[in-house]
């Protein structure tokens, strides 16, 4: 799709990308809510205050490692040892940070810095597949929309989480742990649909993790299957750009 | 000293994200450099779901599977992704009330 905005003022051609971005981050929303809730209560019970649960969710801004520290400070594991692993954990965001703002070579410093410290996993399997904003006018504000509506609506929902505890009932909130799995299906069928290879690259990566995961914890078995898979796309994407 | 555990966890996951915004310009990629790069967001997908879907449920992995198989429909039919998840987030509420 390409749209001419050549006749448009710049104002509406900003409006039009952060009203996208906006739709385009919404299904993050509904997948983060629930999940930082049940952080919010999580973290509260394991001897966080309101102010601390919510100050983690503004400064790391990492779900599963969110809730990794709150359970290491409920058992009272050492400073360094939760700092340690939460970097381990975390450290798979590199990779998708490299491939982001790879495809992000058109836009500033100014505006790529912001961008990487909003990039999870949830944002970053969003964006990445809308890469061709990167390359229209204003396209900094589509990706700042998406990550601003993820950022504020995981940081609300911890407060909420904290803040009124366990409102959801539990088979409910049981439910809602498959909405992020289920949006990064969401994402990924589409693309398969397209090209059939993409789904391979994403098998060889689940098969990777499968396997590293019998020898090392979740975050280096991530990383693995998610640089080892795309390893097979320099293979599988040949014919496409060259 | 939560406080400095939380500063510290703030610091040590804004490192690994935010040195590719850096780098990136200063580095000119070779072509399969670029295909391995543009290949991380499939490849990252796959890894994100799989195995951990099966842990929706601790112990019952065949419950993620449910959501997992109800969620490829729904996208394969060309679903909306927010209707993908609300679908797999019903079918595991009604499965889980029968088993």
């Amino acid at each position: 799709m390409v749209t001419n905005t050549a006749g448009k003022e710049p104002s509406s051609q900003a409006k039009l990308m952060i009203k996208k971005g906006l739709a385009t981050g919404f299904p993050i929303v509904l997948g983060y809510l629930p999940v930082a809730i049940t952080y919010g209560v999580l973290a509260k019970q394991s001897g966080l205050s309101l102010v601390e649960l919510t100050l983690m969710s503004i400064l790391v801004f990492a779900g599963a490692s969110q809730f990794m520290g709150a359970n290491m400070i409920a058992v009272g594991a050492g400073t360094v040892e939760i700092i340690i692993a939460t970097f381990v954990l975390n450290f798979r965001h590199f990779v998708m940070s490299l491939s982001f703002m790879n495809s992000l070579r058109d836009i500033g410093i100014n505006w790529k810095l912001p961008l990487s410290l909003g990039l999870t996993d949830e944002t970053f399997a969003v964006s990445a597949l809308h890469t061709k904003e990167a390359k229209m006018e204003k396209g900094p504000l589509f990706y700042l929309s998406i990550f601003l509506t993820a950022y504020f609506s995981w940081v609300f929902g911890s407060f909420l989480g904290g803040l009124i505890g366990e409102v959801i009932p539990e088979r409910l909130s049981d439910s809602m742990g498959i909405a992020l799995y289920a949006m990064f299906i969401g994402l990924l069928i589409p693309s398969v649909k397209r090209e059939l290879k993409v789904g391979l690259i994403a098998l060889i990566a689940m098969l990777i993790n499968v396997l590293c995961s019998q020898f090392m914890t979740d975050g280096w078995s991530i990383v693995l299957g998610t640089i080892i898979g795309g390893l097979s796309g320099v293979y599988f994407l040949k014919e496409d750009k060259s | 000293m939560i406080f400095m555990i939380i500063i510290g966890m703030s610091i040590v996951t804004m490192i690994p994200r935010i040195i590719p915004a850096f780098i990136v310009d200063k580095l000119q990629f070779r072509d399969w450099v670029n295909r391995w790069l543009n290949a991380i967001p499939y490849a990252a997908l796959g890894a994100l779901i799989f195995p951990g879907i099966l842990t929706v449920k601790p112990d019952q992995p065949e419950i993620g599977l449910i959501g997992a198989g109800v969620a490829v429909g729904l996208a394969y039919i060309g679903l909306n992704v927010i209707l993908v998840v609300a679908g797999a987030i019903l079918s595991i509420f009604i499965v889980s009330i029968y088993i």
